[in-house]
């Protein structure tokens, strides 16, 4: 075997300082208008809205404003966040009329001439300002088993799987749970009924992982009223996916999967 | 006064009702209901464009198109077939199409229901009337005043 290792060394630093930048140079501030859509039940059956006038850096979030807004002007303004880094996937939130993760949502990409919204993310109910009750979401969630069902001999060792093969579902291994899609969908306004895009997206994940073999159970589940079946290609979800996830390709290829085990 | 300071554990089970769903639909209605959808669209397209094509633009186009031609057309039964395709295809395409706007709407199962009855009784009287009539169309029918028959039926 030949000796493939001719990377290069990589340097201490990958950028260029001018000395006396320590990186802490003149960030430009401005002021933007939060506009935040307020609900509390022990108060008022009505939301209201809220308007912040903060001073803002250009370097900052909507998560951000959010911070600023409770830490110094409001401290009963209510807002999941855990991560900050959209990872954890609870700050999914409608901002200018999109869903967005407000920490992956820079306030230098929206047009802070005019006010921000914010409100909850739509169809699951408001239970405090910006905060949803997610139960729902979850329950379809677990409906579709979102674990690794595999029958025959436990291996002794990890089960392995070749890169086409995990290639595969890569896409839907990428789902942080945000509810940013489920909450953007039209039909799942409506009712709730509908299992929803992040429920699909999950099942996908293990229905192509050729290490799982209840995929047909799944399939099962999702051959249902309320399943794959409702969808209507609208893209509302992949547009809101904050993880690029291709939700309305990963639905049309489950479509595709009870299809192609029926017919 | 003693506010409740609990707070349910996450998994506790605890939906709001009108999230339940109740027990999972049988059969497959709703993926043939889809697959449906898509092939007769695709024969819609060759059978709504034929016929637009035959009657407005072949010939004399559409300056053609009078009582004659159509008792013309019917008298032939390959556009007796076409147009029995076309007719029973549009309309449960098209029925289908609003029964999936109505689910997707009406928030109530009562206004659900309402709506899709009106709609298939709607849908129903169109299919057996058009059908009756692309079958039992007569342009000169026999006994009629002869003032009411088009020219070519003295002929
Ligand atoms: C010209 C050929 C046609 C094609 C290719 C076609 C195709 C389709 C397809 C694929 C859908 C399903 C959309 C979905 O599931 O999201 C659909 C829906 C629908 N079609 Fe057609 N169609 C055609 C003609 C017609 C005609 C003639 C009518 C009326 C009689 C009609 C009425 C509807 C309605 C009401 C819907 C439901 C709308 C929706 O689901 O958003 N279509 N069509
Ligand atoms: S698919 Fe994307 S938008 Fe939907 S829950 Fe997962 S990460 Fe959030
Ligand atoms: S706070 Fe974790 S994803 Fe935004």
């Amino acid at each position: 075997m030949t000796a493939q290792n001719t990377e290069p060394v990589e340097p201490a630093s990958k950028v260029e300082l001018a000395p006396g930048i320590g990186g802490g140079g003149e960030i430009p501030s401005y002021d933007v208008t939060l506009r935040v859509r307020r609900y509390n039940p022990e108060v008022s059956d009505e939301g209201h809205w809220d308007e912040f006038k903060l001073t803002m850096y250009g370097t900052d979030r909507v998560l951000d404003a959010l911070h600023k807004a409770k830490w110094e002007h409001d401290g009963s303004l209510s807002f999941r966040r855990s991560c900050a880094h959209g990872v954890c996937g609870s700050d999914a939130m409608r901002i200018n009329g999109r869903n967005r993760l407000a920490c992956k949502t820079l306030l230098k990409d929206l047009d802070t001439s005019k006010p921000i919204t914010v409100e909850a993310i739509k169809g699951l109910p408001v239970e405090k300002d910006l905060i949803v009750d997610m139960e729902p979401f979850f329950q379809s969630y677990r409906e579709i088993m979102p674990f690794l069902i595999s029958s025959g001999h436990e291996p002794t060792r990890e089960r392995l799987q070749s890169a086409e093969d995990r290639e595969r579902f890569d896409d839907t291994t990428k789902c942080i749970l945000c509810a940013a899609c489920t909450s953007s969908c039209p039909v799942f306004w409506t009712d709730g009924q509908y299992f929803g895009p992040a429920a699909i997206v999950n099942a996908h994940r293990f229905i192509f992982d050729s290490r799982d073999d209840a995929g047909d159970m799944r399939l099962e589940i999702l051959n249902d009223k309320e399943g794959v079946w409702r969808c209507r290609t609208t893209f509302n979800c992949t547009e809101a996916c904050p993880r690029g996830i291709q939700v309305t390709k990963a639905i049309a290829e489950v479509k595709q999967a009870v299809l192609n085990r029926k017919i | 006064m003693a506010v409740s300071t609990e707070i349910q554990a996450p998994r506790s089970g605890r939906i709001a009702p009108e999230y339940k769903r109740h027990g999972r639909s049988k059969g497959n209605f709703e993926m043939f209901a889809w697959l449906f959808m898509r092939l007769s669209g695709v024969v819609l397209v060759v059978l709504i464009f034929g016929h637009l094509f035959v009657n407005l633009m072949v010939g004399e186009g559409v300056h053609a198109i009078d009582f004659g031609f159509v008792g013309g057309k019917w008298a032939d039964p390959f556009w007796q077939v076409w147009d029995l395709a076309m007719l029973w295809l549009a309309m449960l395409h098209g029925t289908n199409g609003v029964r999936t706007i109505i689910n997707d709407y009406a928030e109530k199962d009562g206004t659900r229901m309402t709506l899709k009855t009106v709609l298939y009784l709607a849908s129903a009287v169109v299919i057996v009337l058009g059908t009756l009539v692309i079958f039992t169309f007569d342009p000169c029918p026999a006994g009629a005043a002869a003032d009411l028959l088009p020219s070519f039926c003295r002929a």
